[in-house]
């Protein structure tokens, strides 16, 4: 799974040296824009980059102290579909993590091969710390069996925030509920909401997870290693405990 | 403060490269500017339009923001220096997106409405190397109702195949010259279909003497343009490009010569916001 660092390498075309003034402009206008015209990611990712950087040296750090999330810091892992090797993934038995990928973006019509590239961190272990939160993304919305709609995305940009605090995720979780209909405004607050806070909180950071290497791991077994529950178990934990309590109220 | 700086050094070492450059005749070197960095002499074409594949869609929204709306003016300016009379056939070089074509039109329209509207005779022919640029000059034209009088034509400025010497009446380059690889082949063709009596008129950006300008300008045109070319058009490195090769041009006095060395007579410039654009003219006698 090893690549070579070049990818983060000054030198390469993706990466821009920006001095004070040019950050100062650039966070602003690519908030602007990234309100005004969701349509550019390119936007989107300069303005998660650009003000991510009081809180990358504290992820680094909490990779550092962890076994999994330093090896990954070690081997830089990264996530393309050659790299991957999805075809081989689909031939995996049903019920694994790497089968539940593939399907995963088959149902939902992406790749993990759009991710934009970090432009504007210098500092090439940051810069590979934003790498890698990008590209899990696609991992995170599987694990939590979440949709890539407007309601599965800000679920996940919760999530997000909460175990990793960029303010990018914060700004787009509350943000981004403001643009939700009705139907799903209402589902978001009552079940998606509180649920996903409390595996947030509860779960192993998923920064620290070297997802390719549990490709062949059942996703449940996956799922209860992280310590992570799905929205209709929980919702199905809180109907039972509902009806025990309807029960006993009755007798 | 340290980049621009660098930057200074960089300009004044390249200034005298380009002053030799400049004043050699008819050689072809074997590298080209492109911006501040060295390519081989037959890349820079390819190089020049790739970043204009990639601005054409923006490129009047970014000319607005990068100059603040003053290029108006200066193209305003440019087509009342040439003060076209009807009949004046005209060819637009780098024309792109017609911004000068169109000014052009509409003064000899106001000069004279009905002689304009009756007349069908092609009035001016708009030359391109990107067909990028051109397509959305035309459509342009359309909106304007300008279609009928004006050729649109794909062709390089240092080799205008498909055009016959003494054809025109005026030339014009605007904001072009600077992107083409051998300046003196642009000339030498502006003189060829050039009729004689006929004007060249070339509006580029050029040198600004006047140090409080300067500092402004220098901190804005590397600071600032690049950035507001990622937020505008999604592209940092084209507009990268665009402030450097402004840096690469030569001076108001080196272009004058070069253009009365190629054979036109009666050259002189005028300097527009301080020298940091410049109008050049000459005649073919």
């Amino acid at each position: 799974m090893r690549l070579s660092s070049s990818v983060f390498n000054k030198e390469t075309s993706s990466f821009i040296r920006t001095n004070l003034a040019q950050r100062t402009v650039l966070t602003l206008g690519s908030g602007l824009v990234s309100i005004f015209d969701p349509h550019r990611d390119d936007m989107i990712s300069a303005f998660g980059e650009l003000t991510s950087f009081q809180v990358l040296p504290k992820l680094h750090k909490q990779m550092s102290s962890d076994p999994e999330g330093s090896l990954i810091l070690k081997e830089r892992p990264i996530i393309t579909s050659s790299i991957l090797n999805l075809s081989k993934l689909a031939t995996y038995p049903e019920n694994t993590f790497g089968r539940k990928y593939v399907e995963f973006l088959k149902r939902n019509n992406i790749t993990p091969d759009t991710r934009k590239p970090v432009r504007f961190i210098e500092d090439q272990d940051l810069a590979y710390v934003m790498q890698r939160y990008r590209e899990i993304h696609d991992f995170t919305h599987c694990i939590l069996d979440l949709k890539t709609n407007m309601l599965g995305e800000v679920t996940v940009k919760v999530f997000e925030a909460i175990q990793l605090d960029l303010p990018m995720c914060w700004l787009a979780g509350m943000f981004g509920m403001l643009r939700l209909g009705p139907k799903h405004t209402q589902a978001y607050l009552d079940k998606y909401l509180p649920w996903i806070i409390q595996n947030a909180k509860q779960s192993k950071p998923l920064i620290n997870v070297y997802f390719e290497k549990h490709f062949e791991k059942p996703i449940d077994e996956l799922r209860q290693e992280l310590n992570l529950t799905l929205l209709n178990e929980s919702e199905s934990k809180a109907e039972q405990i509902r009806q025990k309590e309807f029960t006993e109220n009755v007798n | 403060m340290l980049k621009i700086s660098k930057a200074f050094f960089r300009q004044q070492s390249n200034v005298i490269n380009l002053s030799i450059r400049a004043l050699s005749t008819g050689t072809n070197s074997q590298e080209a500017d492109f911006g501040f960095k060295k390519v081989k002499y037959e890349e820079k074409q390819a190089k020049v339009n790739e970043v204009f594949n990639n601005v054409a869609e923006k490129y009047d929204l970014m000319n607005d923001a990068m100059s603040f709306g003053l290029h108006r003016l200066w193209k305003n300016q440019f087509i009342q220096d040439i003060e076209p009379t009807p009949g004046m056939r005209l060819i637009d070089v780098a024309g792109g997106t017609g911004d000068i074509t169109f000014r052009y039109l509409n003064y000899l329209k106001n000069l004279n409405p009905g002689h304009f509207d009756n007349s069908r005779d092609i009035v001016a022919t708009v030359c391109d190397i990107n067909e990028n640029m051109l397509n959305v000059g035309k459509d342009r034209s359309i909106n304007l109702g300008f279609q009928d009088k004006i050729n649109w034509k794909v062709g390089n400025a240092e080799n205008l195949i498909l055009e016959k010497e003494n054809t025109y009446d005026v030339y014009t380059i605007a904001f072009g010259i600077r992107n083409c690889t051998n300046l003196e082949n642009v000339l030498k063709e502006a003189y060829r279909v050039l009729k004689p009596g006929g004007r060249f008129m070339c509006l580029e950006f050029s040198r600004t003497e006047n140090p409080v300008f300067k500092r402004v300008y220098d901190f804005y045109s590397f600071q600032m343009i690049p950035v507001m070319g990622y937020l505008i058009a999604g592209d940092w490195n084209s507009y990268q490009y665009l402030v450097e090769s402004i840096r690469m041009f030569p001076s108001q006095d080196e272009f004058a010569s070069l253009i009365s060395d190629c054979g036109f007579r009666l050259v002189s410039y005028k300097n527009l916001t301080n020298g940091a654009v410049a109008i050049h003219s000459g005649f073919k006698f």
